[in-house]
């Protein structure tokens, strides 16, 4: 049975791949922002994991103003880094696993979660700087990764409650995929920042923290938190925050908190970073209600 | 209203959803009637992704330009790298993203050029910790705060 072991959430601060990419990352000014992920990436050549389900949102490259759709999964072969206007990050190619990809979807439909299937799709910023941060510079990703992208540039995006529940979906369509897998979410994202108009620049340290508080110990306040909120608070960007509530419905209410970063300043964003492990292995998610994902006759077509 | 007391009246439909995000100050939320009034800048915005448009772009502004059916406004914006002007006319600043990295600036430069800061400034502020949420959190609050303030303006 495949399981999710961990969960993780990074800021994905187009900068920070930047200056990785041009070999700026030991500069005094960067230098605390990759020495916040040196914990991460040594813990992953421990857990190895064979898949992440990658929950990011694409920041207008695979999608334009043509089709706009609130949840779509990855499920081809293969993502290539996307050219964001000048040339496309020099990164591995994305591997996907499109297997489990598509099983996600299907179990995710049935459970009445309609999601977009994508089967051709560039990766931005958005999907390649966390791989980077968070497994550090590699010649090939140690993982397959799922693409799971959601709007959050054209209001509305889903609401916190519709993320988490979305997280709660995807552990159960991750627990019952038969082959042995070691499955991570990622949440990506955030923490405050805002890129536009006269208020541009705005951070909130004292809010962030909270936000990071909640994400541990009290989630469930997190998913009646309105957009306004977020927007108010975190700036008109931070409302990528509600995207870390698919990776945290997914864990179950119960986490163990296993390592912490914020940092400021880089670039216009707050960086902010965390590792969950679920403390129940997934016996804490709620089983679905749903007429389809309790038929054997409909899981049986997508066993 | 506070992250351990979110707002206690949300909305109760799309149009008081809405109307709230107009109370934000120096912020234009990405809603449905601007993004259908910039469709067509931030459709040519998208196609600076290729290398070949962005040459054809730098190769005569204008001219590009006129293949999309820009409004005066936002085609003149366009050529003075008016940002505010931009996302007043509908444009959001991921698809602007395309035009300034098409010109090698960087978010920081485009997020900075809407503050009214020079970018010296703006940058200063961003490196000891970026500008406080205080005082920038809702136009009724700040007018209730000034209201406070100079009391015998009420009389």
């Amino acid at each position: 049975m495949a399981r999710i072991t961990a969960g993780v959430t990074t800021s994905h601060i187009p900068a920070v791949g930047a200056a990785l990419d041009n070999g700026r990352s030991h500069e005094p000014y960067w230098q605390p922002v990759f020495a916040g992920y040196e914990w991460v990436q040594a813990w992953q050549k421990e857990e190895k994991p064979d898949v992440v389900v990658l929950v990011y949102n694409d920041h207008a490259s695979a999608f334009d103003m043509k089709v706009i759709p609130t949840f779509a999964i990855g499920c081809a072969e293969q993502f290539q880094p996307a050219d964001e206007g000048w040339g496309p990050r020099q990164v591995p190619v994305v591997e996907g696993h499109p297997d489990l990809a598509w099983h996600i979807a299907q179990s995710c439909i049935l459970d009445e979660f309609d999601m977009t299937i994508i089967n051709e799709m560039d990766v931005d910023h958005g999907l390649t700087v966390p791989l980077s941060v968070i497994f550090g510079p590699q010649e090939k990703w140690p993982a397959k990764i799922i693409p799971l992208a959601v709007n959050v540039v054209t209001y509305p995006p889903p609401s916190g409650n519709r993320c988490w529940l979305l997280g709660e979906a995807i552990a159960r369509a991750v627990a019952s995929f038969p082959e042995d897998l070691n499955v991570q979410i990622w949440g990506t994202g955030g923490m405050s920042h805002q890129l536009q108009g006269p208020r541009a620049g705005l951070i909130n340290k004292e809010w962030d923290g909270r936000f990071l508080d909640k994400l541990v110990e009290d989630p469930e306040s997190l998913r009646r938190m309105p957009h306004i909120e977020y927007l108010r608070e975190a700036g008109s960007e931070g409302i990528e925050l509600v995207m870390w509530l698919i990776m945290r419905g997914a864990l179950g209410k119960q986490v163990e908190q296993l390592n912490r970063f914020y940092h400021v300043p880089a670039s216009n964003t707050a960086v902010g970073h965390i590792v969950l492990r679920p403390k129940a292995d997934g016996a804490d998610i709620p089983a679905s209600d749903t007429i389809e994902a309790n038929s054997p006759a409909a899981q049986e077509m997508i066993a | 209203m506070s992250i351990d007391q979110p707002d206690a009246s949300p909305a109760r439909d799309i149009h008081g959803y809405l109307a709230a995000f107009d109370d934000i100050p120096g912020t234009r939320v990405f809603t449905a009637k601007r993004a259908r009034k910039g469709y067509q800048l931030n459709q040519f915005a998208m196609s600076l992704m290729k290398a070949e448009n962005r040459d054809r772009f730098r190769a005569d502004e204008s001219a590009y330009l006129d293949e999309w059916k820009l409004t005066p406004t936002a085609k003149e914006a366009v050529l003075k790298r008016d940002y505010n002007t931009m996302i007043d006319e509908g444009g959001n600043i991921y698809f602007l993203a395309k035009l300034f990295s098409t010109d090698g600036k960087s978010f920081q430069f485009a997020a900075g050029s809407m503050t009214g800061m020079t970018q010296e400034d703006y940058a200063a502020m961003m490196a000891s910790g970026g500008r406080s949420p205080e005082g920038a959190r809702s136009l009724k609050e700040i007018a209730a705060a000034a209201a406070m303030n100079n009391p015998q303006e009420d009389r």
